[in-house]
């Protein structure tokens, strides 16, 4: 008897439809308004790639080991160096990295002796072109620059 | 399959997917119709297909670690969990406890985000909108533990291959425990919605049967069988990752409905719960990283782990010659075997039936066509 008129009152119907007036609460929003707001990322947050300066002479912290295009999955990083007949050391001379490829699993980063290649919280890469996509030494140096839109 | 008895009516052959929404990626049904009946169904898989364990061959152990999270990307953690251990147990070597603690904690997190986002698009199927929005909200506190642990939210390979490579980050313990008592409530406002909900119950009470004995026969795992009444759960049938420590439950369901799927895996989410209070409180201090050198190199032989992944059992199949590059990686993807029962299940149902039954299969064609 008790279901049936709980059938005949859709008893089961209002409760769902409580449980979605419940959740109505403006406190419950959870939308990013997301190019006016940026979303705060975690700290250990795996994004664009960046090589490292020395903040006090700006020379590239990068010791030319090839560590990190050996440890990368992809094979997507190239590393060039000329030997330094001064100071009997590598010198960096071009460092590429290809992002479209990258899949930011974070070994190369991991494998890098002196804490030179970084993942950053950077998250904005898109390019208008795939080149664009194919990061050289300077650009991984100063980092992603996304367009800034104002209106 | 059987002719069409329906008036006069010759059978028609319904081209399903693999565009179809409700196919959950890529997969294409070929459904053979007697009107709204269903004759058969034959399944065309692999247009996701990637080549996973070949690529395997041409990478090292260490990094071949990332590209098992894209396979089943819905539980990640859980992949890449089968994955160290079978390369551990090639080597023999074991994870610290803290390490197997934290990935008990993160695999059954994992597990949860998965139910998580099967309930939402499962309801969305049959045609409830708004479960799919709670549901994701709480799977965003899940994957922002991800993000925070590891940095990444979706393929996070968050373990390596001896142990884990992370710390635990500070308020790590709270995140969790704030998590699950959060968590709970939640669970019981999604039954509430669906539950005894008369539309959802008459989609699905009698829909896409598999009894115990095809399951076993089909060698289909994780809560499709366990709704069906076998008691069959590798966190107790064979534990790993020191599974054995935590008390909980193995939901079972006698009918083996869609239904009774539903059933197990909500009651999944809250033994998940339990288990990650318990691991959360058994968290003591100590190495993270196990006795494994910089360059993974096993010795000559070969192992088979397999786990219990949110979607059945995933196993992996690791052959070592002794090369630091695998010899060969097979994965034994739950989904994959779990779909070859569509044809079985939808016999005789009716074409919306079919969209129910791809739904309570819980198949990420990822981890599919591999």
């Amino acid at each position: 008897m008790g279901k049936l008129l709980r059938t005949i009152f859709l008893v089961d119907l209002f409760q769902g439809l409580w449980v979605t007036f419940r959740n109505q609460n403006p406190k419950y929003i959870y939308t990013e308004q997301y190019p006016q707001e940026r979303p705060k990322v975690a700290e250990r947050y795996r994004g664009a790639p960046r090589l490292n300066i020395n903040p006090d002479n700006g020379e590239t912290l990068c010791i030319s080991c090839n560590l990190c295009a050996l440890a990368c999955p992809e094979a997507l990083i190239v590393v060039t160096s000329q030997r330094n007949e001064t100071t009997k050391r590598k010198d960096l001379t071009t460092f590429t990295y290809d992002t479209s490829r990258c899949m930011f699993c974070g070994l190369c980063e991991d494998a890098c002796p002196v804490d030179a290649l970084e993942l950053t919280q950077d998250f904005e890469m898109a390019t208008y072109t795939r080149e664009g996509q194919i990061w050289d030494r300077q650009m991984l140096e100063e980092g992603p620059r996304p367009t800034q839109y104002k209106c | 399959m059987p002719d069409a008895t329906f008036l006069d009516s010759t059978e028609l052959v319904l081209n399903m997917g693999p565009q179809h929404p409700s196919t959950h990626g890529v997969l294409r049904v070929i459904l053979k119709l007697d009107g709204e009946k269903v004759l058969g169904a034959d399944c065309v898989i692999g247009y996701l297909h990637r080549g996973v364990e070949k690529i395997a061959e041409n990478r090292t152990f260490a990094q071949f670690n990332p590209y098992v999270d894209r396979m089943d990307y819905v539980a990640a953690i859980s992949n890449g969990l089968g994955y160290c251990l079978a390369v551990e147990k090639v080597m023999n070597v074991e994870a610290p406890p803290r390490a197997q603690t934290v990935r008990v904690i993160l695999t059954e997190l994992n597990r949860i985000a998965s139910h998580l986002l099967w309930l939402g698009t499962h309801a969305l199927d049959i045609g409830a909108i708004t479960p799919v929005f709670y549901c994701l909200r709480e799977r965003e506190e899940a994957l922002k533990i991800f993000e925070k642990y590891c940095g990444a939210r979706l393929t996070t390979h968050a373990f390596r291959i001896g142990g884990l490579l992370y710390e635990t980050y500070d308020g790590f313990e709270k995140d969790i425990r704030d998590f699950c008592t959060m968590f709970l409530p939640k669970v019981d406002e999604y039954e509430e919605l669906l539950t005894n909900n008369r539309i959802w119950v008459s989609r699905l009470k009698d829909v896409g049967i598999l009894s115990a004995e095809e399951c076993k026969e089909f060698g289909v795992t994780g809560p499709v069988l366990r709704a069906a009444g076998v008691k069959w759960d590798l966190r107790k049938a064979q534990p790993y990752s020191g599974y054995e420590k935590y008390d909980f439950e193995i939901p079972t369901r006698q009918n083996g409905d869609t239904y009774d799927r539903y059933v197990v895996r909500m009651q999944e989410m809250r033994q998940s719960v339990r288990i990650m209070q318990q691991a959360v409180d058994s968290l003591a201090e100590g190495p993270i990283m196990g006795k494994v050198g910089k360059v993974i190199k096993p010795p000559v032989g070969e192992a088979y782990v397999s786990i219990e992944a949110p979607k059945g059992e995933l196993g992996y199949y690791v052959v070592c010659d002794g090369a630091t590059q695998p010899y060969r990686v097979r994965v034994r993807p739950p989904s994959f075997v779990n779909l070859q029962a569509l044809d079985r299940m939808i016999r005789g149902g009716l074409v919306a039936d079919v969209v129910a039954v791809i739904g309570t299969l819980d198949i990420v064609l990822g981890e599919v066509d591999r």
